[in-house]
């Protein structure tokens, strides 16, 4: 039997579809409305509102709290002060992603951190074998329910309940009382679009729902599933585990790893040479750094929209366009005189109705990182494999300012 | 008075068609300045906030022609293009029934199955068919049309192409393609669908816009030009672009100016100077004079050949054409601020009702009714409606549980026989909200703030002749090989530099850009020699 996240009460009666689906062992909707495409555009146009209790959720206190996250993560947690967030990676000692995830400090010395899979055990570990006495790693996951609140509306919508998230900068953490519930408040999302994330304890789960379903009537508030949350994220260049890269911890060979600058994470090392910090793999990145050995790059690609569109014109079909979202692996070729010459794979793909075009995550050696630089994706067209055009573009493909900007105004 | 800037070319109208024609002839990296004679452009296309917050698309509310090698060549996403999908249908009786249609195709089968299973099967097939039919035509839309008068051997074998493309099309796909020229819309339904209520749903399309009732022979065409376009790829389909179609010709505004192009509102043009048969420039309202080789009209016809230009300068069976080319606009407009989403009895508190076309018109009966008003000089007494409540579904069109309703109101003739539209104004207003009354319970208590658009509104503001939407009407005899007229309808004027590129060239009304895209790629391919 699945398990159900704190809001499910409230879910099941919103979902149009009667389709659920598993989420690390709990009952989600990947689309609540028969369009997708609604729910897509929310993220976009109004504010979506997205349940994603089921993420894996660690508290990190005592004395050496500190310590331990500066020895597991990848990136580095002095970075990290009493209310911030901040996007991180652990890795095993070989270099290769464990995981990513979001940690903050909420108060001085605590923090939460996000993960997609369970990591309680692996930071114990860790925790003993450095000889950290003074801290205690939790498992939070069920206590508290977190809920998205993502899009060029979501401001408004807090707004109106709470004035403690007012202005908060991009990453910003913050403690706020919303319908009379303490919730954290923090300016993160998986949208690349304005957005807040709310962690709400458990029992107050369903008072918070109402309260923002309520503020977010007059903006059209629209709860949104997974999919539209995946969509919206390829456009915001984030990669999805499972998905664009694969835990090292299960994997049987390195060419199923994945090294933090091989997933395009090289900006965490900028200061490598200077900070001296000594986390879980640090030497092996190093080594990578200096000698150059990553094996890909990872890169936006965008499809060339006449190409695609002659693919299968050609065939006498229509191009496939809308709510086209896909995590199968295509393959990439370079473009010359040999044909099917393999460079590379795209793992996410996404035909984009915002942007008007195909885009795509992918892994491509160096030479081809360049933006810019063409080669073919290899699509399937009646069944039959066809290259098309696709450049290599800077990411993230779609970065309105709203998502950084400081956002102003008080409650009425 | 004169200014000493020279442009390569001017391009008179800020309808989208102007810009999308501007941007082009900017990126081709030729000084262009776009003339507006109202305070902003987008001519039939713009939102206006009427009330403080609330943004009324005055004419025009949906896009779904529009050609998409504009979006990809003008680089409009950058500058903000977003197209919302137009998710529901909802089409109404008058005794508690109605049609609603969404965006799962199982689901509508079993919405269509409570009025007649076998329409519901039927409408599948159909829709497949139209748009089997639509993907055949579709390069027709995107590209210059032969010229049928010309002995240009070029031209010859494009017409030869032609015929040879629809002789080669599938016969079940040629077959649709001749019921749509020859047969009216009620003809074709009668056809696939015994539901009136599931009819009259389709017949919609074949009347908007134009002179014609379902049951007239003209429209099957209108009917098949409003599912030439596509949404998000899904052929047939509507969306709303963010702001409404003013949020679209502002996006277009901004690409002019990205590619180079000078915009000027408040800039009405009298008329292009012309010298030996060569255009020299054009003359303001207010007298100035600019020069430039290239003058491009995206007017209509009408104003293109006879008021731009003195028509004793053109070949008379031009001349003769244009006069006789049909505009007889017939629809108008009422747009609404609400207190809230409508009422249907049955489906109260359903705001997703809305969230797409509300079609007013339940049965082909009515629209015959509507339309034999029309036909008698005077506005329909129970007028076919198409509403969209569109801050359903982009909230920054009203403020915060509040709502704007658009309803395109048909049939509204330009010429009324025993009247005038300044005394029916309140009239029409009146009558449109009487029908909502109707089928929404209580609709008059919601209502705010009413603005009521005549056909003679649209002519005095827009500039189209006689109200006519498209610029002239969709008729066969008006399209493609004929529009304008036949061997004008390739963008070219009988004014050596003088180009059109309004709506009422090929491939015609409504939101395409297609008239702009195609007439810059004839002047540039004409400057290339
Ligand atoms: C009420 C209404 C509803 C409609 N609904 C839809 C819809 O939902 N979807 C759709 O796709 N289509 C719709 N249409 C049709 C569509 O809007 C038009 O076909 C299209 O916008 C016309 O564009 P255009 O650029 O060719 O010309 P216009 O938009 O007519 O632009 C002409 C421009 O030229 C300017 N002008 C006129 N005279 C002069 C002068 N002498 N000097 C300088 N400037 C001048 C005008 O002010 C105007 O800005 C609708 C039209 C109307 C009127």
């Amino acid at each position: 039997m699945p398990r159900t996240t704190p809001f499910q009460s409230r879910l099941e009666p919103l979902n149009q579809t009667g389709i659920w689906k598993h989420w690390s062992g709990y009952l989600v909707a990947p689309q609540y409305q028969y369009s997708l495409n609604a729910e897509y555009y929310a993220i976009r146009n109004s504010v979506a509102l997205l349940d994603t209790s089921p993420l894996f959720k660690y508290r990190f206190t005592g004395a050496d709290a500190r310590a331990l996250l500066e020895r597991a993560m990848a990136r580095d947690i002095g970075d990290c002060p009493v209310g911030r967030a901040q996007y991180t990676c652990w890795c095993d000692a070989r270099g290769y992603v464990l995981q990513d995830g979001v940690v903050m400090q909420v108060a001085d010395g605590e923090y939460w951190l996000t993960a997609a899979e369970p990591a309680l055990h692996y930071f114990r570990v860790l925790a003993r074998e450095m000889g950290c006495a003074h801290v205690e790693v939790e498992d939070i996951s069920s206590a508290f329910g977190i809920l998205a609140l993502q899009g060029p509306h979501a401001h408004s919508v807090l707004l109106q309940l709470t004035d403690a998230a007012t202005p908060l900068k991009y990453f910003g953490v913050t403690s706020a009382t919303v319908a009379g519930c303490e919730v954290t408040v923090a300016r993160t999302g998986y949208t690349g679009d304005l957005g807040y994330e709310l962690w709400i304890n458990a029992a107050d789960a369903l008072t918070v729902w109402d309260a923002l379903m309520m503020a977010g009537k007059g903006y059209n508030i629209t709860p949104m599933g997974t999919t539209a949350l995946k969509m919206a994220r390829v456009e915001a260049g984030l990669l999805l585990m499972g998905a664009d890269f694969h835990t090292s911890r299960f994997a049987w060979v390195d060419a199923q790893r994945e090294t933090p600058n091989e997933l395009g994470w090289g900006w965490m090392f900028r200061k490598l040479a200077q900070d001296g910090r000594d986390f879980v793999g640090r030497a092996a990145i190093a080594t990578e750094l200096e000698q150059g050995t990553s094996r890909w790059t990872t890169v936006g690609l965008a499809v060339d929209w006449h190409d695609y569109e002659r693919a299968f014109v050609e065939a006498g079909i229509l191009p496939p366009r809308h709510e086209l979202y896909s995590e199968s692996t295509m393959s990439i070729y370079r473009r010359g005189a040999k044909e099917w010459d393999y460079a590379g794979y795209a793992s996410s793909f996404l035909s984009s109705s915002l942007l008007r075009k195909p885009i795509a995550l992918a892994k491509l050696p160096l030479d081809l990182s360049v933006p810019g630089s063409e080669v073919d994706l290899e699509i399937s067209v009646i069944r039959k494999p066809k290259n098309v055009l696709a450049r290599v573009e800077r990411m993230p493909f779609f970065n309105p300012p709203r998502k950084t900007a400081l956002m102003s105004g008080s409650a009425e | 008075m004169s200014t000493p800037e020279r442009y390569d070319a001017i391009v008179i109208g800020g309808g989208h068609n102007g810009l999308v024609n501007a941007g082009y002839l900017g990126k081709a990296g030729l000084k262009t300045l776009l003339l507006e004679r109202r305070h902003l452009v987008g001519g039939a296309a713009i939102t206006e906030e009427l009330v403080p917050g609330y943004k009324f698309t005055t004419f025009s509310y949906a896009i779904s022609l529009m050609r998409p090698d504009i979006v990809q060549d003008l680089e409009l996403v950058k500058h903000g293009m977003m197209v919302l999908p137009l998710i529901n249908t909802f089409q109404p009786g008058l005794n508690g029934e109605y049609v609603f249609l969404g965006a799962d195709a199982d689901a509508n089968y079993h919405e269509i199955a409570r009025h007649s299973i076998e329409d519901a099967e039927a409408s599948r097939d159909l829709d497949h068919l139209i748009s089997r039919l639509c993907r055949a035509l579709k390069p027709w839309m995107d590209r210059i049309p032969p010229n049928a008068l010309s002995a240009d051997p070029a031209e010859v074998a494009a017409l030869a192409e032609l015929r040879d493309y629809m002789a080669s099309l599938d016969p079940e796909v040629r077959g649709l393609m001749e019921k749509f020229v020859n047969r009216s819309a009620a003809e074709i339904l009668d056809e696939y669908f015994e539901n009136d209520l599931v009819k009259a749903l389709y017949a919609s399309s074949g009347i908007i816009g134009s002179r014609v009732g379902p049951r007239s022979k003209e429209s099957g065409l209108v009917w098949l030009f409003h599912k030439m376009g596509d949404y998000d790829g899904v052929p047939g389909q509507w969306g709303f672009h963010k702001g409404g179609n003013g949020g679209f010709t502002q996006v277009l505004a901004r690409a002019v100016e990205g590619f180079g192009g000078t915009i000027q509102t408040n800039a009405g043009v009298s008329r292009v100077l012309y010298e030996d048969g060569r255009a020299t420039g054009v003359e303001l309202q207010d007298g100035t004079t600019l020069s430039a080789d290239l003058v491009v009209s995206a007017l209509d016809p009408r104003q293109t050949f006879t008021r731009l230009v003195d028509p004793d300068d053109l070949p008379q069976d031009l001349v003769q054409h244009i006069t006789e080319y049909k505009f007889q606009g017939t629809a108008a407009k009422v747009n609404f601020a609400l207190s809230a989403v409508p009422t249907f009895p049955g489906l109260e508190g359903r705001e997703d009702l809305y969230m797409g076309f509300t079609n007013l018109g339940p049965s082909i009966d009515y629209l015959e009714e509507a339309f034999a008003d029309c036909e008698a000089g005077r506005f329909s007494r129970r007028p076919f409606l198409d509403c969209c409540v569109q801050s359903t579904l982009d909230p920054d069109m009203s403020p915060p549980g509040k709502h704007i309703m658009s309803c395109f109101v048909m049939y509204a003739p330009y010429h009324l026989a025993e009247s005038d539209w300044d005394t029916e104004r309140e009239n029409l207003g009146d009558t449109v909200q009487a029908t909502l009354e109707e089928f929404f319970p209580g609709f008059g208590d919601l209502v705010l703030h009413r603005e009521i658009v005549t056909p003679l509104d649209i002519e005095n503001l827009v500039g189209l002749s006689e109200g006519n939407i498209f610029a002239g009407e969709l008729f066969e005899s008006q399209l493609f090989l004929n529009r304008p007229a036949p061997g004008w309808n390739q963008y070219r004027t009988p004014i050596a530099g003088y180009y059109q590129c309004g709506s009422g060239t090929h491939p015609g009304g409504c939101v395409t850009g297609g008239p702009g895209m195609l007439a810059a790629r004839q002047i540039l391919g004409d400057r290339a020699g």
